[in-house]
């Protein structure tokens, strides 16, 4: 187990707001990889272990340990994979290494104000000049970017084409001329997040991933694996108790009416489903690799990131339910229920419901490439 | 068979998925859905005035004896197939997706109880049953409770033999049935007897219900003799207790291949109907309603196949995983059924339409041994504890 950290250690990336529960986090990644914890499964040429089947077991042993989550969330799980599947030799032998080992941050240059949901949309543009792209445009909600010295990032190349106008880039940030980061303030009141400002900033042709024109097809490559439908480079993380647990545990201090909540049968009745749920999408991450039982391939991997997030979401919301009025104490009052979680925790999810497609495009898709139906735009 | 680590592939190998396929491909042929509409649903009247049993296909059932479906829940030693639980959901999930009228879910139950009890006389009905007879389970009290101790029958012995008066509900297909299995009251102990359904002193009365694809009735006992050989079990509740997650996996699969069907159906519906110049489904408030409807029954499937298959390990956690598996697939089979009337539009309201067929299947499933609430109510004792404690 890592030394305890230096303050309460967040649950979540976008919670990571100061430098020193940074070098926590970055440090506890970088043992874990000479541990042989990170990137099992990846070929040793690119600094992996070389294994089969590795990743997932330590994955699972360190959630059962609750140890804590992996500071290179960005690199482990969307800059490796897509520098894998798209990247040169030459690419793959410079960043994976230095993503695994946490000795690079990276983060993630997609939304733009105006390329949301339709992320297809990208304003920021990289015009070609010899050997050098010289980049100007705006990206948000660039959780990490505070700390992270590359970024992955969509261009648009050509206006002509709005799909086939993409080009993506390996991008430098941290003191890059012509890169800007400022920190955005969350609903929470907490940093976490970003937003980048490039302005004539020069990109080598060398970091371009894949061809000119193609960076939409890389760029569906890092959703697939960012909203978890493809299994990552790894790293782990979480806490010891699920979170039906501490449900339970907050139900049984808590009161309502006048009764335990524990003993209320409408809060035992939202535990039980928030139960099944959890239960639920732990079954179907198992059924998923029984292909006799599914009858679409991505009917149930596409499912993840909303019931994922939904799943969060509906928990932190039930832990302020029961929590009654006790649930009004934000994270700074002393007597606030579990140091304020529950309130912080809900008002966080909307992050998850939000970012990496909001839960409504994810429907979208779900009932477009699985049901058939027409493309709604 | 306790297995300490669970099959990660739920123990669903290639003799179910053959019988799964092959399930599809029987009905799919033998069961279309112009079949089905004229044997259930060709006269309103006679389902809803009359009063005639709802029509089912006997030559239907028996070829599905001979396929030997009857025999998957008998253990081999009373010459049965010994099948895996997670095969026999696999069929129940046809058999919903199909809507099938016929006493084979009903069959499975009683065989599941007939298991349970261990004993030799329950073999020798198990055997009768591989061999293709039907059975019905007469264990719910006029309350409706689904507490395996609950009955209002009594038991009393005479000689060697016991004599059962009283009644039971909420039979489901007896009329298609050849035996009973009745759970009774005997000195405060329940006992589970298999009473030939034309045994003297037995009346069957049929119940009105709105189901079209299965038939319900209450019995009455009537001074019924029960030889020592036809009482199964001495301790009925318990058997029951034992059949009960099986029971509950059997119903809940049959829900979740009928909310399949309701999905499949309205989906095509909602690619062909256009409205406003377009499919319904452009719209997202048809697609996402959909899309959240097939979320609810893969979730429900999955702890279906966790079910079936701690079942199959005879895990502790067999209850539990059944419990969450009928109260995901009851609540998955409400919203499902909603949304594909609704989706439909005026003619989802219709009795032309075959929508109404599967919407009234499944909402008899939902209730049938407990809605989701019920089995939630049951699973917070387990996960939470008992109120007061």
């Amino acid at each position: 187990m890592p030394p305890p950290p230096p303050e309460r250690l967040p649950v979540l990336p976008i919670e990571v707001s100061t430098e020193s529960l940074r070098d926590y986090l970055r440090d506890w990644q970088r043992r874990c990889y000479e541990a042989g914890l990170i990137g099992a499964d990846l070929p040793t040429e690119y600094g992996g272990g070389g294994h089969q089947g590795f990743q997932r077991i330590a994955n699972r042993e360190m959630s059962r340990a609750g140890t804590p989550f992996m500071l290179n969330v960005v690199g482990l799980h969307m800059a490796i994979p897509t520098i894998l599947v798209h990247g040169s030799e030459e690419q793959k032998r410079r960043f994976v290494p230095k993503a695994l080992s946490c000795e690079e941050i990276w983060c993630q240059g997609f939304s733009e104000p105006g390329a949301g949901s339709d992320l297809a949309n990208q304003q920021t543009s990289a015009v070609r000049n010899g050997d050098v792209w010289v980049v100007n445009g705006h990206k948000l909600w660039t959780s990490l970017g505070h700390f992270a010295q590359w970024m992955i990032l969509i261009t648009r190349t050509s206006k002509e084409h709005k799909y086939d106008g993409l080009t993506y880039f390996l991008c430098p940030i941290e003191g890059h001329p012509g890169v800007t980061v400022k920190p955005l303030i969350k609903m929470t009141g907490e940093q976490g997040f970003n937003e980048v400002l490039f302005e004539d900033a020069r990109i080598p042709d060398s970091l371009r991933l894949d061809e000119v024109g193609k960076g939409w097809t890389v760029a569906m490559t890092t959703l697939t694996y960012e909203r978890g439908a493809a299994e990552g480079a790894g790293g782990g993380g979480g806490e010891k108790t699920s979170p039906i647990e501490r449900l339970i545990a907050l139900a049984r201090a808590s009161f309502r009416n006048g009764v335990r909540a524990s003993d209320d049968p409408h809060t035992r009745d939202a535990i039980v489903q928030r139960a099944i749920v959890h239960e639920g999408m732990q079954q179907n991450v198992r059924r998923m690799r029984v292909p006799a039982l599914c009858d679409h391939p991505m009917r149930l991997p596409l499912q993840m990131k909303v019931t994922g997030s939904e799943y969060a979401q509906h928990n932190a919301r039930l832990g302020v339910e029961i929590a009654g009025a006790r649930s009004t104490l934000y994270k700074k009052d002393p007597a606030a229920p579990d140091a304020g979680r529950w309130p912080l925790e809900y008002l966080d999810s909307y992050g998850h419901t939000i970012a990496a497609g909001t839960n409504e495009i994810q429907r979208n898709i779900l009932g477009e490439r699985v049901l058939g139906l027409p493309k709604s735009k | 068979m306790a297995a300490s680590t669970p099959p990660k592939d739920f123990g669903f190998g290639e003799d179910e998925q053959l019988l799964r396929d092959l399930a599809r491909r029987f009905l799919d042929e033998n069961l279309p859905a112009p079949r089905l509409r004229a044997l259930v649903a060709a006269d309103p009247a006679a389902a809803y005035e009359r009063g005639e049993r709802p029509g089912w296909d006997e030559g239907l059932w028996k070829q599905i004896c001979e396929l030997g479906w009857t025999g998957l829940a008998v253990p081999e030693a009373a010459g049965g197939i010994g099948g895996k639980m997670v095969g026999i959901t696999a069929l129940a999930e046809e058999v919903g997706r199909h809507a099938l009228p016929s006493p084979l879910v009903a069959t499975l139950c009683a065989t599941f109880a007939l298991r349970a009890a261990r004993t030799p006389a329950a073999g020798a009905w198990l055997a009768r049953i591989a061999d293709g007879a039907a059975a019905a389970l007469a264990i719910t009290d006029a309350r409706g409770s689904w507490d395996p101790s609950d009955c209002d029958m009594s038991a009393r012995p005479q000689g060697g033999d016991l004599v059962l008066s009283g009644a039971a509900y909420f039979l489901q297909d007896a009329f298609k049935a050849d035996v009973l299995v009745v759970s009774a009251r005997r000195d405060g102990a329940g006992v589970l007897c298999a009473v030939p359904w034309d045994a003297a002193g037995v009346s069957l009365a049929q119940d009105h219900i709105h189901d079209l694809t299965r038939d319900q009735a209450t019995v009455r006992f009537d001074g019924v003799r029960v030889e020592r050989d036809n009482v199964v079990s001495d301790d009925g509740a318990a058997a029951l207790r034992g059949a009960w997650p099986a029971i509950l996996v059997t119903v809940a699969a049959d829900l979740c291949g009928t909310s399949e069907w309701q999905l499949q159906t309205t989906v095509e519906y909602a690619k062909q109907r256009k409205q406003f110049d377009r499919p319904l489904g452009f719209f997202q408030a048809v697609k996402h309603p959909l899309v959240n409807a097939m979320i609810e029954i893969d979730r429900a499937r999955s702890l279906l196949y966790h079910a079936a298959c701690c079942i199959d390990a005879e895990a502790v956690e067999a209850e539990t995983a059944a419990r969450m598996a009928k109260s995901a697939a009851s609540d998955a089979g409400a919203f499902m059924s909603d949304r594909s009337v609704q989706l439909h539009g005026g003619i989802g309201f219709t009795w032309e339409s075959d929508v109404h067929i599967y919407f009234k299947r499944s909402l008899h499933n939902q209730m049938l041994y407990g809605d989701g609430a019920y089995q939630r109510r049951a699973l917070a004792e387990r996960l939470i504890g008992p109120i007061g404690s």
